[in-house]
């Protein structure tokens, strides 16, 4: 359904957006992780037709933004960053308007709205005017207008911030059930978010792509893919540590916490031996023979520390935990 | 599916609800009417020129919107840049002539919505006296057409800036020089200095020159073609000016 294609933008000589390229399916959710100011927001603005791009191509369900932007905005919902709402219109007013220029009327249009505020919980609001509604509920009047027209695809620009726990729940799942049918992207950048709701997941940083797959296949990146942690009792940390490193395929063992007689340790496979059917944590388990293991745990990886590793080089030696 | 006249009224008929759902269109008409009413009676000379025209209520009227309309006006783009809505509104499945259009129609028709309800100064003269109703018609469509072109002028300046203020005193400069390309004086001053060319492209350029044929009772085909100019330039503007916005 979207498709972009070596997607630039410069403003002057920044280079806000480098060369992006990638493809949403209907049925998928794209994650768009990065830090701040990585090009996530501005790339979505090209996705959505507001600026134009420096150079590349972007088409949503077949249609070129640049050159027939209205067909291929009408499949778009779109929820700009910061949730924008006319501030001098009630919920209901502004839900009208949106599905009035999405070109519903009479009894479509009372549908659509009704569904959009079913769907975002408005109705306690629906007569009150935007200006007076908590962050919240505003945020969720935006985002009632980008689905009010049941759009195939969808783009979102963080669309659970400044969202309180609960609804944040809401909103991933709601995203989540919709990726069924449509094409979405939602950009965050909380990691818990990306496994919450993602098919997959590229993280960007710097304009350019830096990791692209789904929300496992990063996680297997981190060094703490198919790591064991081990909870040891009765025995010395260093004991432990001492022989942990005679197992081969051990790269590193790292003492987390050793009190009250137990030890906690982590133990990272050298890169060949990553130990995804098991194999890594048997061979730590045998040579713990012996002792009294409380707990013995397969890591699956960290997302966050592998979008730590990835969105700052410099520092990856120091990343540990 | 939507028309082109679909989308402009969809954003016209919101933003009318926009001006209504603040207390700014009430205390705009209220004004306006205000002053309408006191520099006709008080200032114009209504009784004293002992006509039977309107010509002391349309005289002030250059004068009155030069800083109605731009109060009027300056919300139009800056509000949208302001508030972020700009994005939504861009990203809809219309193009950005539907949106300058609609929006400038709206408060278009909010403006001759407020000059219609003069209409007792209408009643008044024609208890008072026999006018000519065909000059006052015309008159009419005079000031109507003037305050379209000072307000494309504002929305053009509220383009420019997400500040209202600022626009609000851009479009009040600019419409002061349409304003007084046309009094008299300027064009004896150039005539003074033998620009007789100049003195005459300045006035020519102005809203009173045009606005004064309306005020005799004629609609000249060039008067019309001016003041649609002036609007069509400005809107054209609007548009070349949004979209620099977002070219970044």
């Amino acid at each position: 359904m979207i498709k972009v294609e070596n997607l630039a933008k410069f403003f002057g000589t920044k280079r806000a957006v480098d060369g992006v390229s990638f493809s949403v399916a209907r049925g998928e959710v794209l994650g768009f992780l990065g830090p701040n100011g990585a090009g996530k927001s501005t790339t979505m603005r090209m996705i959505t037709g507001f600026i134009p791009p420096t150079a590349g191509k972007v088409s949503v369900g077949g249609y070129d933004m640049v050159e027939n932007p209205i067909p291929a905005k009408r499949l778009i919902g779109y929820l700009p960053e910061n949730a924008p709402a006319y501030t001098d219109m009630t919920v209901s007013g502004f839900l009208s308007f949106a599905a009035e220029i999405r070109g519903l009327s009479g009894d479509a249009k009372k549908k659509a709205v009704h569904r959009a505020v079913e769907m975002c919980f408005l109705e306690s609001v629906l007569h009150q005017s935007v200006e007076t509604l908590s962050k919240g509920y505003r945020h969720r009047t935006c985002f009632a207008q980008s689905i009010i027209h049941d759009p195939e695809v969808l783009i979102l620009d963080e669309p659970t911030d400044g969202l309180d726990p609960n609804q944040k729940h809401e909103v991933r799942g709601l995203i989540k059930r919709m990726g069924e049918k449509k094409a979405i992207i939602f950009s965050t950048h909380i990691l818990e978010e990306v496994d919450a709701a993602c098919s997959r997941a590229i993280i960007i940083d710097r304009g350019r792509i830096v990791a692209n797959g789904t929300p496992q296949e990063l996680r297997r990146k981190s060094e703490w893919a198919g790591a064991v942690t081990l909870r040891v009792k009765g025995v010395a940390g260093s004991a432990v540590s001492a022989k942990l490193y005679q197992v081969q395929a051990v790269n590193r063992v790292t003492v987390v916490e050793e009190k009250e007689g137990r030890v906690t340790v982590s133990v990272f496979p050298k890169p060949q031996a990553t130990g995804a059917n098991g194999e890594f944590a048997r061979a730590v388990g045998e040579a713990a023979h012996g002792w009294h293991i409380e707990q013995l745990q397969i890591e699956e990886g960290r997302l966050d520390e592998v979008f730590r590793s990835i969105t700052m080089p410099d520092t990856k030696q120091e990343v540990k935990k | 599916m939507n028309s082109a006249f679909g989308n402009i009224k969809a954003i016209a008929k919101r933003e009318l609800t926009g001006y209504f759902a603040s207390p700014v269109a009430y205390v705009f008409i209220v004004i306006f009417l205000l002053l309408c009413g006191g520099f006709t009676f008080l200032f114009g000379g209504f009784f004293e020129r002992d006509q039977a025209s309107l010509m002391a209520f349309f005289m002030w009227h250059p004068w009155f919107y030069l800083f109605l309309v731009p109060a009027v006006g300056m919300r139009l783009w800056s509000e949208e840049r302001r508030l972020g809505t700009i994005e939504l509104l861009l990203t809809m499945p219309i193009t950005a002539w539907q949106a300058i259009a609609g929006k400038f129609l709206a408060s278009w028709m909010f403006l001759a919505l407020a000059l219609l309800l003069t209409f007792p100064v209408w009643i008044t003269v024609n208890y008072l006296g026999s006018p000519d109703n065909g000059v006052i018609v015309c008159s009419y469509l005079g000031s109507v057409l003037m305050a379209g072109a000072y307000l494309a002028i504002a929305s053009m300046t509220s383009a420019m800036t997400r500040n209202q203020v600022v626009a609000f005193i851009l479009s009040v400069v600019l419409c002061l020089f349409l304003v007084l390309a046309g009094i008299p004086r300027v064009k004896e001053f150039f005539d003074s200095l033998g620009f007789v060319w100049l003195g005459n492209l300045t006035a020519a350029m102005s809203v009173m020159t045009h606005f004064d044929a309306f005020q005799r009772g004629v609609i000249d085909f060039r008067d019309l073609i001016y003041f649609l100019s002036v609007i069509g330039f400005a809107l054209f503007t609007t548009g070349v000016i949004l979209r620099s916005h977002r070219s970044g």
